[in-house]
């Protein structure tokens, strides 16, 4: 059989999914087992993955390996996978977290059959998301990842567990019924839920999607600008709560410290890429007007994420919070790189430079951020276990002195989380400062107030935590154990490596970054 | 190609691989980190002379090596190296400086049982320092810049345990990071209006003449050039990590690591990183739109030739070296006094001057060894921003280089004393040591007059010397000159006191040691180990011969900075003996008050005040306090932000995560509202309804119930009726 002929993502997508019914489905007693079983699986999807790295040609942007069959025809919807290089980084990157986080599991978690199941139908709703090229495709897996997640946070979270499952599924239900209604209103009058297809009506001087909207919906009181606004905002919101964008972010806090750690892991190394994938993939192409319209808000909102994140995690004493803090703050540089990508510019200078710039940057922030994220969750979860009780800021201290390679890796995955140069937070910042302060120097400007707070709170907890005399809970503290190394060494690996060759991760992007570059060009 | 540009990427990468080797190693492998360490240092040493050799052969010309790092959509962002007589001095200083550093640490650290991990983080910051020096893009330089700051944030905190230590760690990386965030910005408008980053690319980088131009046209709002705004912004970078007022807070606290590093980071090299890089750029800060830069490149690049007095004649340089000097450092001359310097310049001078002057005084108040010496750095650092700005770059670097040697010196000297008194650094628990640590106490002389500016012999004299008179002879205002004279007095002052408590009068050691009873009986103050002492030799050395490069008749070092030929000069002009008179006048001034007042006088007890404080109190505990300027950020910023982090975790929980729960709440509300109104109206009167009905229904079936008895007594019952009606009737 040819390589090419086979279909790939949809493999990809298949291998989780029906290792998550099968695990779910077995009579696998607690322990060892249903871990082996989901690691067998997720390292299944990685050797994928590499095959599929191997087939994809990284010099072109538009849309590999694509399967293109008729679905639901009444309703416009086929089955329609592809990916360029985002999408390719994405798949990478959820299956490292996915993986990542089942070895980090506690061994001994009760249930695990279902635990390790849900998370392997997590990682199928991702896949799927991050294939599809249709709406309703992209729509069921991307619900498809909620469900799991919403389980996993009830049933293994921690104390507050309740709340926390609850707030996080309406308020991402919430975003979700505004971008479906705000499809079926695109839907009835486009008639089509194919993202390119809308992309290419949604570009143009002629009003693009709105003046169709206002043709076909037949919503007189409402003016065509307004109109488009509407339904933008409606979509927008749905990813605006998934990333989170300020001020949409107050269930995540809450749902990051009560998450069990992998299932926090998770969450902010993969599925809070969703959002900001769905607006590359979709807001962006399809709306370029509506986000120029309303950049000064988005830029204020993306701001707002950037600095009042990093502000309030200075005042937070759970170390779980404050991580969550963190995530909202650096997905928020994402965010303002591609708001200030949409600026209309002169065709005179090198503006297409700064728009690639800045949209090369947030796709290598995203998957720089998941690593560096993950890590930082999964090594708080391993700290917690040794503790057993959630971490409180001055509840410990000293903790290098007992454990000095934890204290590293611990230190190694704060400096990578603060941008610093030869680690793999560093590049995906510059090029989105880089972009961002040539479109819009004013926002650049006030989002360093993002670097310094970020530092802050961060050294903050080091110097609490790690340094200083040892105090509480933290003289019977071990250091990492030999397992728990190998499981780290790849993700510290990876850091460094990016961080002095973030050309590794680059070249699958750039070509992909053009094109939309292109695209978004009104 | 030459061969040593091919290399010169192997003096970093060397200690860099130690490095990665050593953060490998396990804690107790203690042998091979010093020798590894030092060796791969020993073998950048060599590079670095062959590559110095190089540059000076033709001081003109700039040697860069470019190569792309990464590629962002359809752009390539590139990365190099440079070899001109500036980065290659740097090199050689650093590498030397450092070497000797790490001999000095086999000694000083050998009993800590992190020996290994602290090798392993010198040699980081030791290759970061080297790429910062070297780099030939902004990029780069940042780059290197941040891990060098990370490397002093790991060495600061190397005994982590001690809390003091870990706060002090923290503050010096969030301080810098403050001026980083300007470095940033800088870096990237420089970015946005040139499009690159490299500093030289024949002709296309953005130190070169062309961009220079474009930067200097261009305006922002406010009417200010790009080139103006890029400089000052990059300077907020350099105040930051040199120490300079208000970011300076950090360094004397900086003084909580090992005295090695206070040495190497804190003293010779990662602070004074800021003055390079301010040397490095200066042609952007001296760029105006109307300076035709090849003009001023030909004008005599000698502050010290450039004075009013025009008793000496350079030889011109050669029309066609000029051109090429031109197209690679176009505005080289600082003080061209016909302009008035630009505004990068005034505000340079002006933050070194007021460095220079108030880090000078608070150190005269000031009881611990190392922290006078920060406080010496702080205000040498400043020395060197105030001749930069007034002399061009040879003069604020020949301070930087000289100063790198003897504070190195000085400070591995007060390493040495501190060894010796067994971990005591207050210097009114010492005294008397020149008996007991001879070795110490004459390069720490040697050091001390160097820094103080005993005339002639000593390196610091002729390097400050052509500060103040480069000062002196600037166009811009006299005022900073005023201010680096009063600090040059304050600076011999405090270094006499300093050596009166510390080597002079009779030993106060504390009483408290002896009884403590301590195991090692702490009688004497001793003499550190060879290990230690040879480097003080060395660098002792050095201190002295540095003079050689940089006198008035024969300014090696300076021609070479400013990419001249050397030559030797015979007649010096009246100016610069004038200056140099000023300069003797002030050091004198400064040895004479602290002789009156340190050495005629010496304190015999622990408790003896000082004698300023007994004069002149209120100014004493204003100084002794540092001015207060850490109570002041702490009052004001502190509070600011913890202010901030309420208010937004306020925001986040309350006004949000409230306005969430509150409509959460409410659609529960409006769901029990419907559940009430169904239970209770619609089915509770639906189901009344029904009770009613089958209850009705239930009296009904009471008369079908199936039974015959009921049937034939009610049948009975009415027949009795009918029959009783019939006969009523």
């Amino acid at each position: 059989m040819n390589a090419s002929s086979i279909p790939w993502l949809t493999l990809l997508t298949a291998i989780p999914l029906v290792g998550g019914i099968l695990i779910l489905g077995s009579h696998l007693p607690d322990g060892q087992r249903p871990r082996r079983f989901g690691l067998l699986f997720h390292a299944l999807s990685l050797g994928v993955l590499a095959l599929i790295f191997t087939q994809f040609d990284p010099a072109v942007g538009s849309m590999q390996m694509v399967e293109r069959w008729p679905w639901i025809p009444s309703l416009g919807t086929e089955y329609h996978l592809g990916i360029d290089g985002l999408g390719l980084l994405m798949l990478a990157l959820s299956c490292i977290v996915l993986m990542a986080a089942t070895a980090f599991s506690r061994r001994d978690i009760p249930s695990g059959r279902i635990y390790h199941g849900l998370l392997l139908l997590l990682q199928a709703g991702l896949h799927g998301a991050f294939t599809a090229q249709n709406f309703i495709h992209w729509f069921f897996y991307y619900e498809l990842s909620l469900i799991p997640a919403y389980f996993l946070v009830k049933l293994w979270g921690g104390p507050k567990r309740g709340v926390a499952a609850r707030t996080f599924f309406l308020y991402t239900m919430a975003g979700s019924a505004a971008m479906l209604l705000g499809f079926l209103a695109t839907y009835a009058a486009t008639g089509s839920f194919d993202f390119a297809e809308l992309a290419q009506r949604g570009k143009g001087f002629d009003g693009g999607l709105a003046a169709i909207y206002n043709v076909r919906l037949g919503l007189p009181e409402l003016s065509t600008r307004a109109l488009g606004l509407l339904i933008f905002f409606a979509i927008f919101l749905g990813f605006a709560v998934k990333i989170p964008v300020w001020p949409f972010q107050s269930w995540l806090p809450l749902t990051y410290s009560e998450a069990p750690a992998p299932v926090a892991m998770v969450l902010t190394g993969a599925l809070s890429k969703l959002g900001v994938y769905g607006l590359l993939r979709i807001v962006l192409p399809i709306f370029p007007e509506q986000v120029w319209q309303t950049q000064d808000l988005l830029l204020c909102l993306a701001l707002a994420s950037i600095v009042f994140s990093a502000v309030a995690a200075l005042a937070q004493t759970d170390v779980r919070r404050m991580l969550g803090h963190l995530s909202i703050s650096h997905l928020g540089y994402c965010v303002l790189a591609v708001v200030c990508a949409s600026r209309i510019t002169p065709l005179d200078g090198n503006w297409e430079v700064e728009k690639q710039a800045a949209l090369t940057g947030a796709m290598l922030q995203m998957f720089n951020h998941g690593v560096i994220a993950a890590l930082l969750f999964g090594l708080a979860g391993w700290m917690e276990e040794r503790v057993g009780k959630p971490l409180e800021m001055g509840s410990m201290g000293g903790l290098r002195q007992k454990a000095p390679v934890f204290a590293g890796i611990m230190g190694l995955a704060v400096f990578a989380s603060m941008g610093l140069p030869g680690l793999s937070g560093f590049v995906g910042e510059f090029l989105i400062f880089k972009g961002v302060f040539a479109l819009v120097p004013w926002a650049a400007c006030l989002a360093t107030l993002g670097l310094l707070g970020v530092a802050l709170f961060l050294l903050n907890y080091l110097r609490t935590t790690w340094h200083g005399a040892l105090s509480g809970d933290s003289t019977r503290f071990a250091d990492l154990t030999v397992r728990e190394r190998a499981w780290v060494t790849p993700m510290v690996a990876l850091i460094l490596l990016l961080g002095v060759h973030p050309q590794l991760a680059l070249k699958w992007l750039n070509a992909a970054a053009v094109l939309l570059t292109e695209r978004i060009a009104i | 190609m030459t061969g040593v540009l091919d290399i010169l990427w192997l003096i970093p990468a060397l200690p860099l691989l130690v490095s990665a080797i050593l953060s490998l190693t396990p804690a107790r492998v203690k042998g091979g980190a010093a020798p590894l360490s030092i060796g791969a240092l020993g073998l950048g040493f060599l590079i670095a002379c062959a590559a110095l050799a190089e540059a000076v052969s033709d001081p003109g010309q700039v040697r860069a090596h470019n190569f792309t790092w990464f590629e962002f959509g359809s752009s390539a962002v590139k990365i190099g190296w440079v070899l001109d007589p500036l980065s290659a001095l740097m090199l050689v200083m650093v590498t030397f400086v450092a070497g000797w550093i790490f001999v000095f640490s086999i000694g000083y650290m050998s009993h800590d049982e992190n020996f290994t991990r602290f090798y392993c983080f010198l040699s980081l910051f030791t290759s970061a320092m080297l790429g910062v020096v070297m780099s030939n893009s902004l990029l780069m330089l940042f780059a290197c810049w941040e891990v060098m700051g990370l490397a002093s944030y790991l060495l600061i905190g190397f005994w982590h345990h001690r809390p003091s230590a870990a706060a002090a760690a923290r503050k010096a990386f969030i301080y810098t990071r403050i001026g980083d965030i300007g470095f940033l910005l800088g870096m990237l408008w420089l970015y946005a209006e040139t499009g690159t980053l490299l500093l030289y690319d024949n002709g296309a980088g953005c130190l070169e003449a062309n961009a220079l131009t474009q930067l200097a046209g261009a305006a922002i709002s406010t009417g200010m050039a790009a080139s103006t705004g890029i400089a000052l912004l990059l300077f907020c970078g350099a105040i930051g990590k040199s120490g300079q007022i208000p970011l300076h807070v950090w360094l004397p606290d900086a003084m909580e690591g090992p005295t090695p590093v206070s040495a190497l980071i804190h003293a010779a090299t990662m602070v004074a990183a800021g003055v390079f890089l301010m040397a490095r750029i200066h042609p952007l800060s001296t760029a105006t739109a109307s300076a035709k830069p090849i003009v001023t490149a030909t004008a005599p690049a000698n502050a010290t030739a450039q004075s009013a007095q025009p008793a000496v004649r350079m030889e011109a340089a050669p029309k066609s070296q000029a051109h090429a000097e031109a197209a690679a450092k176009p505005t080289e001359a600082g003080g061209d006094s016909t302009s008035s310097p630009t505004l990068t310049l005034n505000v340079m001078a002006w933050v070194g001057a007021l460095t220079a002057l108030l880090a000078s005084l608070v150190a005269v108040a000031q009881y611990d060894i190392k922290r006078i010496l920060a406080y010496s750095t702080v205000s040498q650092l400043g020395f060197m921003f105030l001749g930069l700005a007034t002399g061009g770059p040879a003069v604020g670097v020949f301070h930087l280089l000289t100063h790198a040697f003897f504070k190195a010196l000085l400070f591995l000297g007060a390493g040495s004393v501190i060894h010796g008194c067994h971990e005591e650094q207050d210097i009114r628990r010492m005294g008397g040591l020149w008996r007991r640590m001879p070795a110490t106490f004459g390069t720490y002389a040697v050091g001390m007059m160097a820094l103080s500016g005993v005339p002639l012999l000593f390196s610091g004299f002729w390097s400050k010397d052509e500060i103040l008179h480069s000062a002196l002879a600037w166009s811009g205002s006299k005022w900073p000159f005023a201010l680096g004279l009063v600090a040059a007095v304050a600076t011999a002052f405090y270094m006499t006191r300093q050596m009166a408590y510390v080597f002079f009068g009779p030993h106060r050691g504390h009483p408290a040691m002896y009884e403590q009873g301590h195991r090692i009986p702490v009688t004497q103050p001793h003499e550190s180990p060879m290990v230690m002492t040879l480097p003080l030799g060395v660098l002792a050395a050095c201190a002295i011969l540095l003079t050689v490069v940089g006198t008035p008749m024969w300014p090696w070092l300076h021609s070479v900075l400013s990419g001249h030929a050397p030559e030797v000069r015979r007649e010096v002009s009246v100016g610069v003996l004038f200056a140099m008179l000023i300069s003797i006048l002030a050091a004198g001034t400064g040895f004479t008050a602290g002789w009156i007042c340190y050495m005629r006088r010496r304190a015999s007890g622990f408790n003896d005040g000082d004698p300023l404080q007994t004069r002149i109190p209120s100014i004493w505990r204003c100084l002794e306090s540092r001015g207060w300027i850490d109570e002041l950020y702490k009052m004001s910023f502190g509070i600011w932000t913890a202010a901030a982090g309420r208010f937004c975790d306020w925001l986040d929980r309350i006004v949000l995560g409230g306005g969430v729960r509150m409509i959460q709440n409410a659609a529960l509300a409006t769901a029990w509202m419907g559940r009430l109104w169904d239970e209770f109206f619609l089915n509770g009167g639906f189901a009344r309804g029904c009770e009613q009905t089958r209850n009705s229904a239930d009296r009904a079936s009471l008369v079908q119930n199936g039974q015959i008895q009921r049937y034939l007594r009610i049948l009975a019952g009415a027949l009795a009726l009918v029959a009783l009606w019939i006969i009523w009737k």
